[in-house]
C-alpha cells in the first residue's frame, strides 16, 4: 500500500490517534506496556483496555449494523442491564450456583429475553414505522425498569464460579471477554463480508425504497439488525455483570449507547446508513476504551476525564474532517508555483 | 390540445360529494393528533384520579418544565435544520454551576446572568461552526460539546453548590397566584415569553424561512442562495443559548448549581421535539408542536406521580405510556394521510 493510500485511508485518524494515546501513555506512566504472566494469564494495562473495552466492542458491533441501515439504537444500555439481571436472577435461585448447566441456562435466557427486547425494537421500528431514536428511546426508559422489576430493585449478588468465567475467567491465558468480543466480531465480519447480508444492508441504509423496488425485503432486514443489536447488547450486560458478580439496573451499560455511537462513527460509518466498517468500530472503540484508562495512568485527574476526552474527540473529528485538513494543507503550500501557471 | 369548454372535472362527482367534511391542511395532522391525544390522556386521568381535574395540575405542568420548554424550543430549531443538539443536559450542568460559582464568589446577580447566557450561546456557536465549516456530523460534534460541557462542570466543582443570592431566591419565589394553592411561577412565564418569540421568529422571519428551508434541501437552500451557513450556526448557537437559559432557570427552581444537574435532558428534549411531530430528517414541524411534545412529557409523569408508584414501575409506566402516545399518534397521523 502506497503512503497516500495509507493517509487517505478513513481509518487512518483514529489508529494515529490510537498511538498517539499510547505514546502518551509510554511516555508519562512507568510500566504501562509490562505483560506478564501470572498464574498462567496475561496481565498487564494493555490486556487491561482490551477486558475493558469488550462490552463497548459488542455493542458497538451491533450499533454498527443497526446505523448501516440508517437506525439508531438508544436502548442498548438497559438491554445489558435487563441481560445481567436475568442471569442473575436465574442463578441467583440455583440450588448450587455452581453448576454449569445452571448457569447455561441462565446465559441462554438473558441471550433469549435480549432477542425478544430486539424484536419489539424491530417491530416498532419496521413495522410500524416509528423514528427510531424515539422507538428505541421508549425501551430504554421502560428497559431499565424492567431490569430493576427483575431484581425487585435490589442488586443480586451470586456467587458463581462458572459465571465468573465469562466476565473475569482466562482461556489459554487469554480474558474470556476478549475472546467472546473476538468470536462475535469474527461472525458478523464473516456473515457481512463473505455473504451477501452485509451489501443488503447497507443497500437498505442506502435507499430503503430503492432496495424495496430491487427486491430486497427491506422491513426483514430491520428487524434482524435491531435483534442482532440487542443480542450483542445482552452479551455485553453478561460480562458486566458477570465482571462485578451482580446485577445491578441503574448502573449497568450507563450511557454505553453514546460510546457506541461515537465508536461507529469514529470508524468512519456515517450515520445516515449506507457503508459500514466493522474494522473502523472496533478501532473506535479500542480507542474510546484506551482513552478512560490512559487518562487514569497518565494522571489526568477523574474530574477532569470528560474534558480530556472532549478534546481527543474533537481533535479526532477536526482530523477526519477532509475541509480541516484542507485548510492546514493549503496554508503550507507555497503559492508560487500556482502563480506560475497564470501568465500562459 | 386542452378543451376549456368543458365544466371542471370537480363537478362531474354530483352534489352529494359536495357537502364538506374538515379535513385539516396536512401539515397541522401531527400537531392536531398531539392535541388530541394530550386531551385524551388529560381525561383518562382526570377520570382515575381524585383531584387531577385541579387547576393546579394543569399549571404545574408548565412550572415544573419550564426548563425543559426552554431547551425544547431551541432544540426544535437544530432538528428544523435536520440537526441534533446532545449537549443540553450538559450544558444545564455547565451554566447551573458557573452560575452558583460566581454568586457564591460574591459577583452581582445582573452580570452573571448575561455572562452564563454568553457562555451558552458561544458553546452553541463552537460547536456550529465546527458542524458547518469542517462538516463533522452534528450527533459527533455536540457528543464532544456535551461531553466538554459536563466536563467543565466537574472541573470547577463536584458538588452541589447552594445560591443564596437574594435576588435568585426572590425570583425562585415569585408567582401570579390566581387563589390559593392556584399559581403559575415567573420561571413557567419565562419559558411561555421564549416559547412566543420562537414561533413568531420561525413563522414569519427571514431566520425562521431559512431554518426550514435548509431542513427541506441544504442544497437547494445553498442553490437558492439562502445564507446556510449563518443560518445552520445561528440555529445551535440559539439552542446554545436556550439551554444557558434552561440552566439558568434549573439553578434558580433548585437555587442550586450541581455538575450533575440536567442528565437526560437532551433525550427528553428531543423526544418532546419528536412526539410535538417534528421530522428528525428536518423541514417540518412547530414550535406549538413542542410545547404540547413537553406538556405530553409532563403529563405522563404527572400521571405516574397520582399512581404513586414505585421507581421501578414508574418507569416501566413511563414508557408504557410513551409507547401508547406514539403508536396512537402514528395511526391517527397515517389514517389522516
Amino acid at each position: 500500500m502506497t503512503l497516500q493510500k495509507i493517509l487517505k485511508s478513513r481509518l487512518m485518524w483514529p489508529v494515529a490517534m490510537l498511538v498517539v494515546l499510547l505514546l502518551c501513555a509510554l511516555i508519562f506512566s512507568d510500566g504501562f506496556f509490562d505483560i506478564r504472566i501470572q498464574d498462567g494469564h496475561l496481565f498487564g494495562t494493555p490486556v487491561n483496555i482490551l477486558r475493558a473495552s469488550a462490552p463497548l466492542v459488542l455493542v458497538a458491533i451491533g450499533m454498527t449494523l443497526v446505523i448501516s441501515t440508517g437506525g439508531i439504537d438508544l436502548s442498548v444500555g438497559s438491554v445489558m442491564a435487563v441481560s445481567g439481571a436475568m442471569a442473575c436472577l436465574i442463578i441467583g435461585d440455583l440450588s448450587n450456583q455452581n453448576s454449569v448447566g445452571g448457569v447455561a441456562v441462565a446465559v441462554v435466557a438473558a441471550i433469549a429475553l435480549s432477542l425478544v427486547l430486539g424484536l419489539w425494537n424491530g417491530f416498532l421500528v419496521a413495522v410500524l414505522g416509528i423514528q427510531p431514536i424515539i422507538a428505541t428511546l421508549i425501551l430504554m426508559v421502560a428497559g431499565r425498569g424492567l431490569a430493576q422489576l427483575i431484581t425487585s430493585g435490589q442488586i443480586i449478588n451470586v456467587q458463581s464460579s462458572p459465571y465468573k468465567v465469562i466476565g473475569a475467567g482466562y482461556v489459554l491465558g487469554l480474558p474470556v471477554s476478549v475472546l467472546i468480543a473476538a468470536v462475535v466480531l469474527a461472525i458478523t465480519v464473516l456473515l457481512t463480508r463473505r455473504t451477501a447480508l452485509g451489501l443488503l444492508l447497507e443497500s437498505v441504509g442506502g435507499s430503503p425504497v430503492a432496495s424495496r423496488l430491487a427486491g430486497i425485503q427491506a422491513r426483514r432486514f430491520t428487524v434482524m439488525v435491531y435483534i442482532a443489536s440487542a443480542a450483542c447488547a445482552g452479551i455485553a450486560g453478561l460480562i458486566y455483570s458477570s465482571n462485578v458478580s451482580s446485577a445491578d439496573g441503574n448502573n449497568a451499560g450507563n450511557l454505553i449507547e453514546l460510546d457506541a455511537i461515537l465508536a461507529v462513527v469514529i470508524g468512519g460509518t456515517a450515520l445516515t446508513g449506507g457503508r459500514f466498517s466493522l474494522a473502523g468500530t472496533t478501532l473506535g472503540a479500542l480507542l474510546i476504551a484506551t482513552l478512560d484508562t490512559t487518562a487514569q495512568s497518565v494522571g489526568i485527574p477523574p474530574e477532569a476525564t470528560l474534558v480530556f476526552k472532549a478534546v481527543v474527540v474533537v481533535v479526532l473529528c477536526l482530523a477526519q474532517s477532509a475541509t480541516f485538513r484542507a485548510m492546514l494543507f493549503r496554508r503550507s503550500t507555497p503559492r508560487p508555483a500556482a502563480r506560475a501557471e497564470v501568465p500562459a | 390540445m386542452i378543451d376549456v369548454s368543458t365544466t371542471p372535472a370537480t363537478n362531474k362527482t354530483g352534489p352529494a360529494s359536495r357537502r364538506r367534511t374538515y379535513r385539516p391542511n396536512a401539515q397541522y395532522i401531527p400537531v392536531l393528533a398531539t392535541l388530541s391525544l394530550l386531551i385524551v390522556m388529560y381525561t383518562f386521568g382526570a377520570v382515575s384520579y381524585e383531584n387531577f381535574t385541579h387547576p393546579s395540575v394543569l399549571l404545574n405542568l408548565f412550572t415544573n418544565n419550564a426548563f425543559l420548554l426552554v431547551v425544547a424550543v431551541g432544540m426544535t430549531f437544530v432538528i428544523l435544520t435536520g440537526g441534533i443538539d446532545l449537549s443540553v443536559g450538559a450544558v444545564i450542568a455547565m451554566t447551573s454551576t458557573v452560575a452558583a460559582t460566581l454568586l457564591q464568589a460574591g459577583w452581582p446577580a445582573g452580570v452573571v446572568i448575561p455572562v452564563v447566557l454568553l457562555v451558552g450561546g458561544v458553546l452553541g456557536l463552537g460547536m456550529g461552526a465546527v458542524i458547518h465549516f469542517f462538516k463533522v456530523e452534528p450527533f459527533i460534534a455536540t457528543l464532544a460539546g456535551m461531553f466538554l460541557a459536563r466536563g467543565i462542570a466537574l472541573l470547577i466543582n463536584q458538588n452541589s453548590i447552594p445560591i443564596t443570592n437574594e435576588f435568585w431566591t426572590s425570583i425562585a419565589e415569585t408567582r401570579i397566584v390566581f387563589e390559593p394553592g392556584v399559581y403559575i411561577s415567573g420561571m413557567a412565564l419565562v419559558a411561555l415569553a421564549v416559547v412566543a418569540v420562537a414561533a413568531v421568529v420561525l413563522a414569519w422571519s427571514r431566520f425562521g424561512r431559512n431554518v426550514y428551508a435548509i431542513g427541506g434541501n441544504a442544497d437547494s437552500a445553498l442553490l437558492m442562495g439562502l445564507p446556510v451557513g449563518r443560518t445552520r450556526i445561528g440555529v445551535y448557537t440559539l439552542s446554545g443559548f436556550c439551554a444557558a437559559l434552561g440552566g439558568l432557570i434549573y439553578s434558580i427552581t433548585t437555587t442550586s448549581g450541581y455538575a450533575g444537574h440536567g442528565t437526560g435532558t437532551e433525550l427528553d428534549a428531543i423526544a418532546a421535539v419528536v412526539i410535538g411531530g417534528v421530522l428528525l430528517t428536518g423541514g417540518s414541524g412547530y414550535v406549538l408542536g413542542t410545547v404540547l411534545g413537553v406538556l405530553v412529557l409532563g403529563m405522563i409523569n404527572t400521571i405516574v406521580n397520582f399512581a404513586s408508584l414505585n421507581s421501578w414501575w414508574a418507569r416501566m409506566a413511563i414508557g408504557v405510556l410513551l409507547f401508547a402516545f406514539i403508536v396512537l399518534q402514528r395511526l391517527v397521523t397515517r389514517k389522516a394521510k
